[in-house]
């Protein structure tokens, strides 16, 4: 690793000898002022160039005419902002986003927080708890949905199964619009659930004792407390998994696409196409314009969102106080 | 004391059940990856594992070049993290402990943007790598992770806690330069965040999906790009799909589970600061 040193005005490895001190000066001088610039200059420049620079240059495409077969791109103003938004699968795409995001973080969020609240006390076998709580986190995304998919399975789906064993009849998972977005959001949560509880756990470690033990003393119980004491107490970092969760939840992708064994409407009635999906399914036909003002109003809409929480979690605590 | 006592039964009993529901699918798809499809459609559906994984691993090979994604898989995801944890540290440093003009805004410009989505910026990402002539090669998935901000933001949050300046003061006094410090203070001092922020970065690099399924081949693929091939080909062949499944799960869930503490420790002490 060494020799993968950043250039930078070099001083001497070893001042050796006896130099004039101003020259040691200076080169000591270079040394504080230039080289934490040195240290930094790697990472922005690969930033910039495959980070900053394209979600710049996105707004850019968005306002042409822009294919990748053409070398031509004509400038269009807005128009691909016009067109999609008075498209209509791009409305059904943003419905099911939410619809799917919203089934996923509310269950999941409840979910993580009283298994954090579970774990938030001496326990055995601590370790073992949150090792399988991240195991699904580890497993990949495209793993995730290839198992789903067969538990969810109409025919030899174990889900089903198990449905038609208690006498009712088994489900089309994938054809109707409120089952689809069920089985998407079952993955999602089987995924992230572990993972949201154990941020919350690291923000319930760093309540103080002294707080539950007033609580105990007052005779709260262990609801009352999760419900009185945690959650007032770590609301930044609830606040923090909630935003996360919905960029999260707004780029969902993969399973969408491979729930509908790859095909890009996401279902034959574009019951589960997400706005990611129907971004992918318009850069596949190469029409780069249109799907860069895609992925903008994606931005936008999570913009929003944020906004719409930061107001929520100002007001929650304005209420408490 | 009783019903503390059987309070904490309860709370035992509720994670075992929790912790049943959250391998069981794992569980299922080793059991489904070492059947038949034919044993599938029978009713009760196979509940334990039987006896040809290997036979529907072989298939697997046949079917996509899974060796070849699995090596892709590891050049990937191990460059990317060797010079996350290498650029991260050195920025990390810098914000953390050196004091130079721009280092708020920077820093500032640098948090701001985890929160920005990929897909942002995917399309004019696409077009560079087509100039490039990156497209189908490996260049394409390596060079644009090559860093991030979360690895910079996670770096400079451990070492401004652990790394003691009168450490750096002392190495100064006794005529270090900057790189040498980072040489014999920081990079001894930064190791454990380091690895914790390697293995992240290597889960997140193997199990990426969409930016290689854009710019990589079925002839080319990383693991996720074969089995996503897999499941789209030959949907009905179910054991084979999630053998390949399996194949390409297993190793990275062993190493967890191996390492899953540290892991662990890393993702927490990084949330409470987030």
């Amino acid at each position: 690793m060494a020799t993968r040193a950043p250039e930078r005005a070099a001083p001497p490895r070893r001042p050796g000898g006896k130099r004039r001190l101003t020259a040691r000066h200076w080169r000591h001088t270079v040394d504080v002022k230039a080289s934490p610039y040195a240290y930094v200059a790697p990472f922005f420049l690969l930033f910039c160039a495959f980070g900053l620079f394209p979600i710049g240059y996105t707004l850019w495409v968005s306002l042409h005419e822009w294919t990748l077969l053409d070398d031509e791109h004509t400038f269009v103003g807005l128009e691909n902002f016009r067109v999609l938004l008075a498209d209509s699968y791009f409305w059904n795409a943003t419905f099911n986003t939410l619809s799917i995001g919203l089934l996923s973080m509310l269950p999941q969020l409840l979910l993580a927080l009283w298994l954090a609240h579970l774990l938030n006390r001496p326990l055995r076998a601590q370790n073992f708890f949150r090792i399988t709580l991240l195991l699904p986190n580890v497993t990949s995304v495209v793993a995730v949905v290839v198992i789903f998919s067969q538990i969810f399975g109409r025919d030899f789906g174990l889900i089903n199964w198990v449905i038609t064993s208690f006498g009712f009849d088994g489900i089309a998972w994938r054809d109707g619009t409120l089952s689809s977005h069920v089985a998407i959001s079952t993955m999602i949560m089987w995924r992230w659930t572990g993972y949201n509880a154990l941020i919350l756990l690291a923000a319930m470690q760093a309540v103080p004792r002294e707080l539950y033990e007033a609580a105990t003393i007052d005779g709260a119980s262990s609801f009352t407390q999760l419900r009185k004491v945690t959650v007032p107490m770590i609301r930044p970092t609830i606040a923090f998994v909630v935003i996360t969760s919905t960029i999260g939840s707004m780029q969902i992708f993969a399973e969408p696409l491979l729930f509908g064994a790859y095909t890009l409407t996401g279902g034959q009635d574009r019951q589960y196409q997400t706005l990611s999906l129907f971004f992918y399914e318009n850069y596949m036909r190469l029409d780069f314009g249109f799907s860069s003002a895609i992925s903008w109003m994606i931005f936008v809409f999570i913009l929003i969102i944020a906004g719409i929480n930061y107001l929520l979690t100002n007001r929650m605590k304005g209420s408490i106080r | 004391m009783t019903g503390r006592r059987v309070n904490n039964r309860l709370t035992y009993l509720t994670l075992t059940a929790v912790a049943f529901f959250f391998t069981i699918p794992l569980y299922y798809s080793i059991v489904v990856a070492s059947r038949d499809n034919a044993s599938l459609a029978s009713v009760p559906p196979p509940l334990f594992p039987g006896g040809n994984f290997f036979e529907n691993v072989s298939r697997v090979f046949d079917t996509v070049p899974f060796g070849l994604a699995m090596l892709n898989s590891v050049l990937v995801a191990g460059t990317i993290s060797i010079s996350v944890m290498f650029f991260s540290t050195l920025a990390g440093f810098a914000f953390a402990k050196l004091r130079f003009r721009g280092r708020n805004i920077l820093l500032l410009m640098t948090v701001g943007t985890m929160m920005v989505p990929t897909l942002a910026g995917i399309i004019p990402l696409y077009i560079l790598m087509v100039k490039l002539e990156w497209v189908g090669s490996l260049y394409a998935v390596v060079v644009p992770a090559l860093v991030n901000a979360f690895g910079v933001f996670f770096m400079t949050q451990f070492l401004s806690r652990a790394l003691p300046t009168e450490l750096l003061e002392a190495g100064r006094v006794d005529g270090c330069t900057t790189w040498g410090l980072v040489w014999h203070v920081v990079f001894p001092a930064a190791r454990p965040a380091a690895a914790v922020l390697g293995m992240l970065t290597f889960m997140t690099a193997w199990n990426d999906y969409m930016w290689p399924l854009m710019v990589l081949t079925p002839e080319n693929p990383t693991v996720q790009v074969a089995l996503s091939t897999l499941a789209a080909g030959y949907v009905n062949d179910y054991v084979m799909g999630l053998a390949g499944t399996a194949l390409g799960t297993l190793p990275l869930v062993i190493v967890f589970a191996l390492l899953g503490k540290h892991i662990i420790g890393g993702i927490m002490q990084g949330a409470v600061k987030g």
